[in-house]
Parts: C-alpha cells; sequence; structure tokens
C-alpha cells in the first residue's frame, strides 16, 4: 500500500503522531507489530476478551481518535506487521514487513515520510544463574500480567535499577503473587529528595508516592543499594542471593542473604530501538536516534519520537509524537510547522527531558558492575559465551571493540543479535558501547529476501480534509 | 493453573506440551498458556544443552524459543496460542540434524 | 603518551596477511612489532568469510601462490589447533545447464594441469556430495583442496601465537625515510617505531600507507556483503556456489555482482557471500545487493527458503588494477615491503605471503617468482 506517512509503532509517540498527522490531512499508514494498539506502555489485551480493564483518559483519547481516523480513511493499522527495514527510495521509502504472528508473509508499505517510534526493550545486566528458568525481565513480568493474567510464580524478587520495577512489584502483588523484596541498587530516596526535577513534575511525585502506599499495602520489603548477587537452582530457580553495595557500587561482604523465590523479575533500564534508523544512514548517538526540535532526523523524511530518541517515558513519548505529527504534516506540505500549535507540547517535552535525564543519573548503574560478572557467568545467552571468554578476547587476543569480541567469542552473534547481552559484554570488555548495525530488525526468510516485494493493494484514493487536532 | 488465571474471560481449550494436555485461553500467548500450567522451560540450548523459557516477554531476547505444530523456533512470548496446537519442547537450533 | 621502539620490522596491519607476515618473520629469527589502527582483524579480515580456495582460480601466479598458501595453512592449522576452525571441507562448483558445465570443465582440466585436485561429478552424483542441493543441475567438480578457516580467530591466535609486540589503536601517520630514500620505521600517533624494514599489510588501506612512505600503490575497494543464517544443523557439507562465480572473480565490471558462495560453519549458521561492486568505501546497506545473494543461494539450496537471514554485513576487498596482491620489496624505497591488495583471497593467501615477505626480510631467496606481484608494476603502466 502507499499512504503519506508511515509510522512505525503504535506506542504513546506513534500514536501522538499518526492522530496529529491525520488530523492535518496526512493519509497514514500506522505500522505495528502489536495485535492491538498501544504498545508496550498501553498494552491491550485481545478484543475477544472483553476484559475491562481500568483505562486512563489519556488511552481513551488515544483510542478514540484512532477508531474515528481509521472510520474516515485517514489512518490505516496495520496490526501484526512485524517491520525489518526501511529502504530509501528514489522517491520516499519501503517498509518491508514480515505479517505475524509466523513472520513468513511479506508486506510493503511505501510512503513520502517515515516516522521511527520503535521504543525500547529492557536491558539487563548479567550475574550468575540469571539463564535458570523463572528469571525474567521486570518488562516480560508485567507483559505476561497485563496480556494474560499470568503471574509468572508464587513467590517473587524484583529487582535491578529504575523506575519501571516499583510498578511491575505493585503489580506482582495486587495479582496475588508474594513479592518477597524489591531489590534497587540505585538509591532512590536520595534522588526524590533533591532533585528539582521532580518538583517540577508534581505529577511523576504523585505518582511514585501511590507506588509508595502500594507496595506498604502489600507489605512488600524494599532493598535500596542491593543487588542479586546470584540466581540460584538446578534447573528453575528456586532463589537469589542479595547483598549490600558500598558507595562505590561494590558488593559489601558479609551482608549477603538468601530469598527464596521460584520467579525473579529484573531490569536494569530500557535501551532504545534503533535498527531501523541506522540502517537507514540516521545519526544514533549514545544509543539514541539523534533528532531536531521538530524530531527530525539528520535523515530527509525521517523522523523519530519516543523512546527511539531517548528512554523518557510515555507522558515525553507522547509530547515528541504530537511534535513529529505537526512537523510532518507542516513539511509534506511544504511548509514550517505553525508555532502556535507545538508551544505547549515543546515546553512539556523540555520538562520532561529534564526530569528523565535526572531520573537517568540516579538509576545509572553502578561502578563496579561489571566486574561482579565471574568469568564462569553466561554474557551471551544466545551463544553461551562466558564472561572469561570475553576478557581472554580483550587481553590476551588483541580485541578493542565490541565487534572484534563478537568474532572472536560469538557473543552477540545469536538469535537476538547482541540486543541482550551488548551492554554487558561492552562493560566486562571495557570498550565503548558502539552501535550494532543491524540491517535486519527481525530475522526474515531468506525466500522473503529473495523475492522483488509486490506491492499491496492501494487504500481509498482521495486526500481527506484536514480535522481538528484532538490532541493540541 | 494459578487462580488469577482462571479470572481471565473466556472460554478455556485445550493444547499439548510434549503430549501432555494443558489448559489455554483465547487471547493467551503459547508463553501465557505454559507459564499459567506452571511450565517455565520449553527449550534446551544448542551448546550446553541447558533448559530455557521466557525471558523479555516481547520478541527481542529469542530465549523462548518453541517448536509449535512442527515449526520450530517460534517465539512463544508472541505467538497467540489456538485451539488444538501441538507445542514441543525445541532443542538446539530445532532442525533435524 | 608516546615511546620511542625500535626493532628489525614493523608490520603494519594487523589483519590475516599481516598476522602471517609477523609470524614467519619472527620464525625467520626477526624481531617483530605489529601496528593497527584498529584491534586485531578490525578490517577485511574482521567481515570475510574465510575462504582458502584454490578452485575459483585460473593457472598463473595466483594459483601457485594459493597452493603454497595452502600447503601452508594445513601446517599452521596442526599448530593453532581446533580454536581456529579449519575445515579441510572441500569445494563444489555446481554448472546449472550443459553449456555452463562444458565450460566449467574445461576450466577445471587447465587446472589439473597446473596442479589442482578437480573431480568432475555427475549430475547424479552431486546429492551424494550434498544432500540438499536443487534438484535438476547439469553436474559439477569437486575441488577437495578447498578449506575454510574463521579468519578473525585465525588472525588473533596467529598473532598470539607468533610472541610478536602487537601495538593496537596506533595510527601510522608517516613512514619517514632517510635522505638517500630508505625507511626508518613508522611514525605514530602514539610515538615512533625504529626499523629497517616496514611491511605494508594494510590491506584495503595499503594505497594510503604507501602514500605516507611517499610512493604509489593503486589499491582500492570493492565492496562485498555477507548473508548470516539462523543457526542450523550441519546442512551444507561443503563450500558451494555455481560456476558464474569464477567469471564474477576475475571481472573488470563495477556493477553489482552476485554469484553466492554458500557454506555451513562451525558456529552454525550458513554464510552466503558475498557480492561485488565498486563503490568506494560506501557503508550504506544495500537490500537489492543482499536480496541478489538470497535468491542465488535459495535457487542452489531451496531449503533455505525458510530459513531465516538474521543479519548481513559488509566488508571491502582490497583489489589491484590487474586483480593480483602486491607482494615484494618497493625499489622506489628501499626497507619497504608490499603484501597487501588480495582482492577476495586474502586470507587464502596469507600464508605464503607471509613467507615470501619473511624469506626477503631474511636476505633469501623465494620460493615464488615474484615478478608478476611486483609492487611497482602499475608506474611502468602509467608512463
Amino acid at each position: 500500500m502507499r499512504a503519506d506517512l508511515a509510522v512505525i509503532g503504535a506506542g504513546p509517540a506513534g500514536l501522538a503522531a499518526s492522530l496529529a498527522a491525520a488530523a492535518r490531512g496526512v493519509r497514514v499508514a500506522l505500522v505495528d507489530a502489536g495485535p492491538e494498539a498501544g504498545g508496550q506502555f498501553y498494552r491491550q489485551p485481545a478484543p475477544a476478551l472483553g476484559s475491562a480493564r481500568h483505562q486512563g483518559r489519556t488511552w481513551r483519547r488515544l483510542r478514540e481518535g484512532l477508531d474515528r481516523h481509521i472510520a474516515a480513511g485517514r489512518i490505516h493499522h496495520l496490526k501484526d506487521h512485524h517491520v525489518w527495514c526501511v529502504e530509501r527510495e528514489s522517491a520516499g521509502f519501503a517498509v518491508h514487513a514480515l505479517l505475524g504472528p509466523e513472520q513468513e508473509e511479506p508486506v510493503v508499505v511505501r510512503a513520502a515520510a517515515v516516522l521511527l517510534a520503535t521504543g525500547a526493550h529492557e536491558k539487563v545486566l548479567p550475574f550468575p544463574g540469571w539463564t535458570l528458568p523463572g528469571v525474567v525481565t521486570a518488562g516480560g513480568a508485567q507483559a505476561l500480567l497485563k496480556g494474560g493474567l499470568v503471574v509468572p510464580g508464587r513467590r517473587a524478587v524484583v529487582a535491578g535499577t529504575g523506575p519501571l520495577l516499583l510498578p511491575v512489584a505493585t503489580g506482582l502483588a495486587a495479582a496475588g503473587t508474594t513479592v518477597a523484596a524489591l531489590v534497587e541498587s540505585a538509591d532512590p530516596g536520595r534522588f526524590a529528595r533533591g532533585a528539582r526535577a521532580l518538583a517540577a513534575e508534581p505529577g511523576k511525585a504523585v505518582e511514585a508516592a501511590g507506588y509508595g502506599a502500594r507496595l506498604l499495602r502489600h507489605r512488600v520489603r524494599v532493598l535500596v543499594r542491593h543487588t542479586v548477587v546470584a540466581a540460584e537452582g538446578a534447573d528453575r530457580l528456586t532463589g537469589v542471593a542479595v547483598a549490600a553495595l558500598d558507595a562505590d557500587g561494590r558488593v559489601r561482604p558479609g551482608t549477603e542473604r538468601r530469598i527464596p523465590c521460584d520467579c525473579l523479575a529484573v531490569g536494569h533500564g530500557l535501551l532504545p530501538h534503533t535498527d531501523l534508523a541506522e540502517t537507514l544512514g540516521c545519526r544514533v548517538d549514545g544509543g539514541r536516534v539523534g533528532v531536531d526540535d521538530e524530531q527530525r532526523t539528520d535523515v530527509p523524511g525521517v523522523w523519530a519520537a519516543g523512546e527511539a530518541t531517548g528512554v523518557g517515558g510515555a507522558a515525553l513519548a507522547l509530547a515528541e509524537g504530537h511534535l513529529a505529527g505537526g512537523s510532518i504534516a507542516a513539511r509534506l506540505a511544504g511548509a514550517a510547522p505553525d508555532p502556535r500549535g507545538g508551544e505547549h507540547a515543546a515546553e512539556r517535552r523540555a520538562a520532561l527531558r529534564r526530569f528523565a535525564a535526572a531520573l537517568d543519573r540516579a538509576y545509572a548503574p553502578r561502578a563496579g558492575w561489571a566486574e561482579r560478572i565471574t568469568d564462569d557467568t553466561v554474557v551471551c545467552r544466545c551463544e553461551e559465551v562466558r564472561a572469561g571468554a570475553v576478557r581472554e578476547a580483550v587481553h590476551e587476543l588483541g580485541a578493542g571493540d565490541l565487534r572484534t569480541v563478537k568474532l572472536l567469542t560469538r557473543a552477540g552473534m545469536g538469535w537476538c543479535q547482541g540486543r541482550m547481552c551488548g551492554t554487558a559484554v561492552a562493560g566486562i570488555a571495557g570498550c565503548p558501547e558502539t552501535v550494532t548495525r543491524r540491517p535486519f530488525a527481525r530475522p526474515v526468510p531468506l525466500g522473503v529476501l529473495a523475492r522483488e516485494p509486490e506491492e499491496g493493494r492501494r487504500p481509498e484514493q482521495g486526500r481527506p480534509q484536514p480535522q481538528q487536532d484532538e490532541l493540541g | 493453573m494459578n487462580p488469577l488465571s482462571r479470572m481471565w474471560p473466556g472460554p478455556a481449550f485445550t493444547v499439548t506440551f510434549d503430549g501432555r494436555p494443558i489448559e489455554a485461553r483465547p487471547g493467551w500467548t503459547v508463553a501465557a498458556a505454559l507459564w499459567a500450567a506452571g511450565i517455565v522451560s520449553w527449550r534446551t540450548t544448542r551448546f550446553e544443552g541447558r533448559p530455557r523459557g521466557v525471558l523479555c516477554g516481547i520478541g527481542v531476547c529469542f530465549d523462548c524459543l518453541v517448536t509449535v505444530n512442527d515449526r520450530p523456533n517460534q517465539r512463544a512470548c508472541l505467538v497467540p496460542v489456538r485451539p488444538g496446537d501441538v507445542i514441543r519442547t525445541q532443542e538446539g537450533t530445532g532442525h533435524a540434524g | 603518551m608516546t615511546e620511542r621502539l625500535t626493532c628489525d620490522v614493523v608490520v603494519v596491519g594487523a589483519g590475516m596477511v599481516g598476522a602471517a607476515c609477523a609470524w614467519y618473520a619472527a620464525r625467520a629469527g626477526l624481531d617483530v612489532v605489529l601496528v593497527d589502527r584498529g584491534p586485531v582483524a578490525g578490517g577485511t579480515t574482521g567481515t570475510g568469510e574465510g575462504n582458502l580456495l584454490v578452485s575459483d582460480k585460473a593457472p598463473g601466479p595466483e594459483l601457485e601462490l594459493a597452493l603454497l598458501s595452502l600447503a601452508l595453512w594445513a601446517e599452521l592449522a596442526e599448530e593453532l589447533g581446533p580454536a581456529v576452525e579449519y575445515e579441510a571441507k572441500g569445494g563444489v562448483v555446481v554448472a546449472s545447464a550443459p553449456e555452463g558445465l562444458a565450460a566449467l570443465s574445461d576450466f577445471a582440466a587447465g587446472q589439473r594441469a597446473a596442479g589442482v585436485s578437480a573431480v568432475e561429478v555427475a549430475a547424479d552424483g552431486l546429492h551424494e556430495l550434498e544432500p540438499r542441493l536443487a534438484q535438476g543441475l547439469a553436474g559439477g567438480v569437486l575441488y577437495p583442496q578447498d578449506c575454510q578457516v574463521m579468519p578473525t580467530l585465525a588472525a588473533a591466535h596467529l598473532v598470539r601465537a607468533s610472541g610478536v609486540r602487537l601495538l593496537t589503536g596506533r595510527t601510522v601517520t608517516k613512514v619517514p625515510r632517510t635522505p638517500r630514500g630508505a625507511v626508518r620505521g613508522v611514525r605514530t600517533d602514539r610515538g615512533t617505531i625504529h626499523a629497517g624494514a616496514v611491511v605494508n599489510a594494510a590491506g584495503t588501506w595499503g594505497g594510503e600507507l604507501a602514500e605516507r612512505a611517499g610512493v604509489r600503490l593503486p589499491v582500492l575497494p570493492r565492496r562485498g556483503f555477507v548473508l548470516v543464517t539462523e543457526p542450523l544443523p550441519r546442512t551444507v557439507r561443503h563450500k558451494v556456489y555455481a560456476a558464474d562465480y569464477v567469471a564474477d572473480v576475475a571481472s573488470d565490471s563495477a556493477a553489482l555482482q552476485t554469484s553466492p558462495v554458500v557454506e555451513g560453519t562451525a558456529g552454525g549458521p550458513v554464510l552466503i557471500g558475498a557480492s561485488r561492486e565498486r563503490v568506494g568505501f560506501d557503508r550504506s546497506f544495500s537490500l537489492p545487493a543482499v536480496r541478489a545473494l538470497a535468491a542465488g543461494a535459495t535457487r542452489l539450496f531451496p531449503f533455505l527458503e525458510r530459513v531465516r537471514a538474521m543479519r548481513a554485513y559488509l566488508g571491502f576487498r582490497p583489489y589491484l588494477p590487474d586483480h593480483l596482491p602486491a607482494i615484494g620489496a618497493d625499489p622506489r624505497a628501499p626497507g619497504l615491503f608490499h603484501a597487501c591488495g588480495h582482492e577476495g583471497a586474502g586470507i587464502g593467501l596469507a600464508t605464503g605471503t607471509g613467507q615470501l615477505i619473511a624469506r626477503l626480510l631474511s636476505g633469501g631467496v623465494p620460493e615464488l617468482d615474484l615478478a608478476p606481484f611486483r609492487p611497482e608494476r602499475f608506474e611502468e603502466e602509467a608512463r
């Protein structure tokens, strides 16, 4: 199919951008891997279930706006479309996707402009035993809970660092799982006491206080400046060993204790998805897609918004998406975006980015995490490469960057292409975490790759009239 | 099945995991059905033969690869479970040697 | 940080060719420093497939070098052990039509006369060698001498075993010369290394290094993409390619050419390489190039249709206008030796190149006539 704009990702950023652009008369193809719009943040149960989940006001507004634009033919929502490459063509872009869930049938969407709203995935830093079944990411635990009311275990420990741990712990507890402990390696109290950014975002303080109250209600023990030093069990998780950290992020001797559990939900922050941007040739700095005030990348015709441009939460993603949508509509019409419409969103974006930066500093993994990873710990889960092999590659075989470490050890060569181990391998090797080029954002069958893609049917002709913007 | 999962709406149906019947609900992924049945691992690694299950839950880590209806290397966290599915533990590459 | 070092030989470039030069020079009793601006195998070696081939080479100087190199590779593999993933797996070249098969047979006959082992395989014999090959092929030739190695591992382990001093992350900025023109070592961004001999093993960047020594060597990049599949059990046993590959390797065309070489690896994935195009050092991804590779590979092995490609990467082969490497002393700059420009065959030809260079460095007589590889040969043409 053909559209004016292909939006990749139907999370907060992609939805906000789609609505803002569609309201200004842009024909949007909203291409998303999920079976329903919402992304990871607004993960929705399948409609067949008819579950009356609590839904926030913002989500209802997005959902209604989306439905209206779909009904009017301004937005085509392409569900279960897993984008593996965006290709630059002489006039515009070809978005190559595989139809889910099997991901064997190809689809191509052509558009004059592209918005990358590809979101982020969770980072996990390895520790002995982290490959045991029963260890899931904090986001993974949340996804199972939201997507099926399935609780991953009866007694859980939530661990790692970052603001995601709070909702995961309270969510699990509310679902009836005993949350034996929330183990946070940072000291978020220090952040809350000192941060001016928090004062500027009173909504966030209220949110945090709410989680705190719920943790108390569920009698969840909170251990700050603690870390999981090992997950234990033979063929599945039976417990974790936790220990206190000193000011330098090192384990304080003698503080180690064991907590029995059958689920460990662990996460150390989020990593932006930058593969599509990188392959298009967009500038990627410090792991995030570089954008200007209008959310434009340095490749003409390509915009980016949301976590892909730097992790900052759903509210920031909405603001960025909204600005991007306005910019795209204006630029496609050969004009500059109307500054009046965007002022509020731009201010909001600036404040939220300051808040995100402050959070980032508070929750940065403490120095010393890489040294704690023992030589026999598997770091690359796919290829089963241990930390000792990474150290040998650097110290004895002359590897000096992530790529050579990969070639010498196979770390990062497996199914996930280093998405899960890249940060850890770089930390252990002591080299910078450079951008890994992944021309295929997802594995693609050779039979699909081999064929010149046929273009699907054209959607309805005619350009719809501009509409009042819902999120202005 | 844990009590909470039973609250998930929709009529339960049966699928098999390594020949053994387990209960699933419409809208669930294969991973959700397995977890709900208390099964946490459904793959063994190709070098060390270690058990693995779900890790990231959103299709990024590929740790939850499983064979569904003879189709290997399906991500259990993405693939919806359907009535009658034959789910099998996947060994190694998932392809016959 | 600056330092002053003195040694007999500075080898510039810690790729496969540099590693082999360092190894054989050290074996000859020379004190060697190996320097690279990046890590070990950070250039073309790290993007290579590790082809040690005689099958794609017509009789001539390159084939002689390949035969010498293969014999040396077998020795090295013994010495370095399984870590370098050396496999004497053999190559199978197939032809889809009778005309192609006739041309291939003629080519193989010429190779046999030059000492290559080349066994004709009838159409009905192909599936015994490669059970998953497509049906309906006309026939092929088996080359038992073709081998494979994991190039990055081979370079890194060879450097370590050689015991030479390895200085990574150091860029050579100048090759200083005496008033009479002889080289005096190299100047780097982190200090000077004094030596009476400098070996240019800078691969695709060998032209730049030559320039820093004040001589011209027209090494140019020829871009290639390689496709990597999901891990599989060993399904493809040999290096398998269609007969057109030989024509592509020898081609002078700048346009995209793809006649894929398909092979299994010790790690599990199948490698499909490699396209050839002259686009300078353009690092942008090209879907048409990898699409052509996928199309060629699935024609040879239909089962690959449903196998997933996990990644694709690119590299730059160093080529010289006549498609032969530059190996030998540079008469324009006494003490400067070149060992670069091996195009897509550098891994395979590295051992022979290293030994020839070491022979020259220690004042011996090389096993092969180096006249076809003379580094100054392009000066004469230019005049």
